[in-house]
C-alpha cells in the first residue's frame, strides 16, 4: 500500500515536469498521435509528449520493460491512469501496435521478434497496418487467398487486401496469407513485413463520412524476410483470432465514447430541443436520451464486473464478443441520438453555419456505422456467442 | 464491495438454489394454484426457510436474524424467481422488515423482528390506490382524534395483503393528494381491527394480493411507523429496496426461461435438424444472452449500493428496475415465440413466467416510471 502511495506521488511529479501544456487540452482534430516514419506533427508538444511517454515505456504500461514496456503492475497501471485523467493528459499514441499486434507478439512471437519490434511500437517509430480482410474473404476471413511462397531464402507473396486501415500511412503491416492452398484454416500463416517493400501498393477509398482511411492494398511479387513469420507455418488462424479478441476489446470500449454521451447528451438536448421545468422539453427525446444514459451506465457495470471477474479467475465466456456486439450497437444508437438532438444542424456537411462540433456530430454519426463492421460484424459475433457459449448445434 | 461475489455469498446462492428446486420447484405454485389454497404459500416450507434463517436475513443477531443483507437477499430472492416461488420474502422479508428498521421504535422493533425471523409473522405494505404506481398520490387520510388517528380510504395490490397479521399502510396526516410531505406510516393489527375490510384479488401470477378498505379504522397513537408527515422519508428507501428486490428476482426468472428456451432449441428437431441450428433462433438468442449478462451487472451494483448505504440507490433503483421489467417482458414474450405451439401450453412452464413478469414488472414502477425517475434523478 505504502509502495503505492510512493508510486502515485512519483508517476504525479513525473507527469507535471513531463506533460507539456498543450496536451493537457482537448485533442483539436489533426493532432492525432499515431506516431510512426510518416508522422508528421503540427504540434510539437506531441512528439514531445510521445517521446517522454515512450521512454518510460508508458505508452504500453504492463508490457514487460525488457522489450520497452512500463513494466508496471495493475494496480500501478491503474495509479498511473488515474493520474493522467487528473491532469486531462491527452493520449501520447494510438497504436494498432499496442492494442493488437503487441499483444499477440507477446504471446505468440519468439525472442528475436519480440525484441526488434516491441520497442518500436512502444515509442511510436514504427506504425502498424492489420492485412486481413481481402475481397473475397471478409466474415470468412479464413478464405482468404493472399499466396505466400518459401522462396528458400525469403517468402514471395501475391495477392490483395481490402479496407486496410491507415495502409497509406503505416510503416509495416501484419499480413494473413496463405501458405497451404490444399486446406482453409490450417493453411494460413501469420506475416509481418515492411509496407515500403518493393510491390506493396496501398490506394485509399473513400468513406461515407468523407475520410479516407482504409485502402486497397495490392502485393505484387513482395519479398519478406523468412525471419518476420509469426509461430509457426501453417498456424497462424490462432494468432489471427487471438489478435481479433483485442481488436474486439479495443473497439467494444467506444460504447463507453463520451461524445455527447451521459450528462452532455441531456445538456445539448435542453439546448436543442428546449427546456421547459427543467427538463427537456420534448417527451420522447427525453426518453430516448434517458434510454441512452441508462444503457451506458449498465454496459459500464457491465465491463467493470467483467474486469473483477478476470482479476477473480472468473471469465464470461466469449466476453469481447458480448461487447463488441453491444459496445458497437450502443455507440451507434448514441450517434443517431445525437444527430436527432441536434436536428438540421447535425446534419450539415462543410461551412461555417455548422459549428465544429456539429460537424463532426455529421461525420462520427457516419463512421459509427462501420463499427458493427469491422473486427467482425454484429452477425458474426452473435454466430460466436451461438456457438462458443450456447453450444448451438451448426 | 465489488461486483463479483464472495465465497460466503455463493454458498448461499448454491444453498438458496437447492432448497428452491428441492421445496418449492413450479410444480409448487401449480399446486396453490389448482387447489385454490387460501393462504396462497406453503406455510410448512416458509417455516423451514425461516429455519435456514432466510426469513432473518436483513435482521441483526440481537433479533435473532442471520444479518446477510442486502446481497444477501437479493441471492435469495434471484433463486425463488427461478422457481417463480410464492413466498413473503417480498412482502415481510424485504418491505415489512426495511420499514420497521428505518422507521421503528426499539418498542417496535423488539415486538416485531424477531417474530419475523421466526417466520411466525407476515406484514404487508399497503401503499398504491391505483392500477398504477404513484406512491405520493395518496388520498387515504389519517385524522388526529385524541390519542387516536382514524383513518379513511381504500388500498389496491397489496402484496400479501389478505394473509398479513399487521399492515403498514401509507395514510395521508396532512398536505396535497400528490405531495410527498404530509404522509404517515401506520402498523395496523389486522385480526381485532374494527372497519378494515380486506378482499383478497386474484392475479395472473398466483401470487398473493389483496384490496382494503378503510372505513373509521381507529387506531392508538403508537401505531406510528416513523414520524407523522416523515412517512416519505421511510416510504421511499423501502420502496427502491422493493424494486432492487423484485429486480433480483427478475433476474432469476429471465435466465431460467432463458436457460430451459435454449434446452428446447437443442433438444426440438425439425426438417431433420435441431430448431437451435436456425440462425433465426440463435441470434435472437445470442442477442438475450448479452442482455442477461448487462442484467446481471446491473442487479448485483444496485444490490451493492444497498449493502454500502451508498447515495446512488435511488438511480440504481431505478436503472435496475426499468431494465429488468423491459428485459423480462422481452425474454418471456420470445422465450414463447421460440417454444412454439408448446409455448401456449398451460403444462409448459413459460406461460408462468410470462405471468409473473408481467406482475412483477407493474410492481413499484414499470419501466417508462422509473426511465422517468432516472432523469429526473439526473436533472434532465
Ligand atoms: C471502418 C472499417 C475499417 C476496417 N479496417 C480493417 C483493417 O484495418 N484491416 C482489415 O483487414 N479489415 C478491416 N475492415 C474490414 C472488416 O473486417 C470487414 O468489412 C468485415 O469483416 C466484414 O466483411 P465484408 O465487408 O466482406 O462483409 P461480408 O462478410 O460480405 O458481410 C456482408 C453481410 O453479410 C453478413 N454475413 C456474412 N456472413 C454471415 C454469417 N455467417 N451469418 C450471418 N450473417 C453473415 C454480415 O454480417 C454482413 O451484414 C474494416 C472495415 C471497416 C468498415
Amino acid at each position: 500500500m505504502e509502495a503505492l502511495e510512493q508510486f502515485r506521488s512519483e508517476t504525479r511529479t513525473w507527469l507535471e515536469e513531463n506533460c507539456p501544456p498543450s496536451i493537457r487540452t482537448p485533442m483539436p482534430e489533426g493532432e492525432t498521435p499515431w506516431g510512426g516514419r510518416k508522422a508528421s506533427w503540427t504540434n510539437p508538444e506531441s512528439k514531445q509528449w510521445l517521446d517522454a511517454m515512450g521512454g518510460r515505456g508508458w505508452t504500453a504500461p504492463m508490457w514487460p520493460s525488457e522489450y520497452g514496456g512500463g513494466g508496471l503492475t495493475k494496480d500501478e497501471n491503474k495509479i498511473l491512469q488515474q493520474e493522467l485523467r487528473r491532469i486531462k493528459a491527452r493520449p501520447a499514441l494510438l497504436s494498432f501496435g499496442i492494442w493488437m499486434l503487441g499483444p499477440a507478439l507477446l504471446e505468440f512471437a519468439n525472442e528475436e521478434q519480440k525484441k526488434e519490434h516491441l520497442p518500436k511500437i512502444v515509442r511510436g517509430e514504427i506504425r502498424w497496418c492489420q492485412g486481413y480482410s481481402e475481397p473475397g474473404a471478409g466474415s470468412d476471413l479464413a478464405d482468404l487467398q493472399t499466396k505466400c511462397e518459401d522462396k528458400g531464402d525469403h517468402y514471395l507473396v501475391n495477392g490483395q487486401k481490402i479496407w486496410t486501415s491507415y495502409a497509406d500511412k503505416a510503416d509495416w503491416i501484419f499480413a494473413l496469407v496463405r501458405t497451404d492452398t490444399s486446406v482453409k484454416h490450417a493453411g494460413i500463416s501469420f506475416l509481418l513485413f515492411d509496407m515500403e517493400t518493393p510491390g506493396v501498393e496501398a490506394r485509399p477509398i473513400s468513406m461515407i463520412s468523407g475520410a479516407s482511411p482504409f485502402c486497397e492494398t495490392f502485393f505484387t511479387d513482395v519479398k519478406a524476410k523468412k525471419e518476420n513469420l509469426v509461430g509457426e507455418l501453417n498456424k497462424g488462424w490462432t494468432i489471427a483470432k487471438r489478435l481479433l479478441q483485442h481488436e474486439r476489446d479495443m473497439i467494444s470500449g467506444m460504447g463507453m465514447g463520451t461524445g455527447g454521451g451521459g450528462a452532455g447528451l441531456a445538456d445539448m438536448a435542453k439546448e436543442y430541443v428546449g427546456e421547459s421545468n427543467g427538463q427537456i422539453s420534448d417527451a420522447t427525446i427525453r426518453d430516448a436520451v434517458v434510454r441512452q444514459k441508462m444503457d451506458s451506465h449498465a454496459f459500464g457495470l457491465t465491463l467493470q464486473r467483467t474486469n473483477e471477474e478476470s482479476k477473480a479467475g472468473q471469465s464470461m465466456g466469449a466476453a469481447s464478443s458480448i461487447f463488441k456486439y453491444y459496445g458497437t450497437e450502443l455507440n451507434k444508437r448514441r450517434n443517431e441520438l445525437i444527430i436527432e438532438v441536434l436536428g438540421t444542424q447535425g446534419l450539415g456537411w462543410e461551412g461555417d453555419s455548422f459549428s465544429t462540433e456539429e460537424l463532426s456530430a455529421t461525420r462520427s454519426w457516419l463512421r459509427s456505422k462501420g463499427n458493427s463492421i469491422e473486427g467482425g460484424t454484429t452477425e458474426v459475433q452473435l454466430n460466436v456467442i451461438s456457438k462458443r457459449v450456447l453450444g448451438l448445434p451448426d | 464491495m465489488g461486483l463479483v461475489l464472495t465465497e460466503e455469498q455463493m454458498l448461499l446462492k448454491d444453498t438458496a438454489a437447492q432448497f428452491f428446486q428441492e421445496k418449492l420447484p413450479v410444480a409448487n405454485l401449480r399446486k396453490l394454484r389448482d387447489e385454490k389454497d387460501a393462504t396462497g404459500f406453503d406455510r410448512s416450507v416458509w417455516k423451514e426457510m425461516a429455519n435456514l434463517g432466510f426469513a432473518g436475513v436483513l435482521v441483526s443477531e440481537t433479533y435473532g436474524g442471520t444479518e446477510f443483507g442486502p446481497v444477501g437477499l437479493g441471492i435469495v430472492l434471484e433463486q425463488a424467481g427461478r422457481t417463480i416461488a410464492a413466498t413473503p420474502l417480498l412482502s415481510t422479508v424485504l418491505l415489512g422488515t426495511t420499514a420497521l428498521q428505518l422507521g421503528g421504535t426499539q418498542t417496535q422493533r423488539q415486538e416485531f423482528l424477531p417474530r419475523i425471523t421466526t417466520g411466525d409473522l407476515i406484514l404487508a405494505l399497503a401503499v398504491e390506490e391505483g392500477p398504477h404506481h404513484n406512491p405520493t398520490q395518496i388520498a387515504t387520510t389519517a385524522t388526529a382524534s385524541g390519542d387516536n388517528f382514524v383513518l379513511n380510504g381504500s388500498k389496491t395490490f397489496v402484496l400479501d395483503g389478505h394473509i398479513a397479521n399487521y399492515l403498514v399502510v401509507v395514510a395521508r396526516t396532512s398536505g396535497e393528494v400528490n405531495a410527498s410531505e404530509g404522509l404517515t406510516l401506520f402498523l395496523i393489527n389486522s385480526a381485532d381491527t374494527k372497519g378494515l375490510e380486506v378482499t383478497r384479488t386474484l392475479m395472473a401470477d398466483n401470487h398473493n394480493a389483496a384490496n382494503i378498505t378503510f372505513k373509521d379504522v381507529e387506531v392508538p397513537a403508537t401505531a406510528v411507523l416513523g414520524s407523522v408527515d416523515g412517512g416519505w422519508d421511510i416510504l421511499e428507501p423501502v420502496l427502491d429496496f422493493g424494486r432492487i428486490g423484485i429486480a433480483a428476482e427478475l433476474l432469476g426468472l429471465i435466465q431460467e426461461a432463458f436457460d430451459q428456451t435454449l434446452t428446447y432449441l437443442k433438444e426440438r428437431q425439425q426438417f431433420g435438424v435441431p430448431i437451435g441450428s436456425f440462425q433465426a433462433l440463435k441470434h435472437r438468442m445470442a442477442e438475450m444472452f448479452a442482455e442477461l449478462e448487462v442484467c446481471r451487472s446491473v442487479v448485483l451494483d444496485a444490490l451493492n449500493a444497498l449493502e454500502d448505504r451508498r447515495n446512488d440507490i435511488p438511480s440504481l433503483a431505478s436503472l435496475a428496475k426499468a431494465r429488468l421489467s423491459e428485459a423480462s417482458q422481452h425474454f418471456t414474450n420470445e422465450c414463447l415465440q421460440m417454444h412454439g405451439g408448446v409455448g401456449m401450453t398451460d403444462e409448459y412452464d413459460i406461460g408462468l413466467f410470462m405471468k409473473r413478469a408481467r406482475v412483477a414488472a407493474a410492481t413499484f414502477g414499470n419501466a417508462g416510471f422509473h426511465r422517468n425517475r432516472y432523469a429526473q434523478l439526473q436533472g434532465f
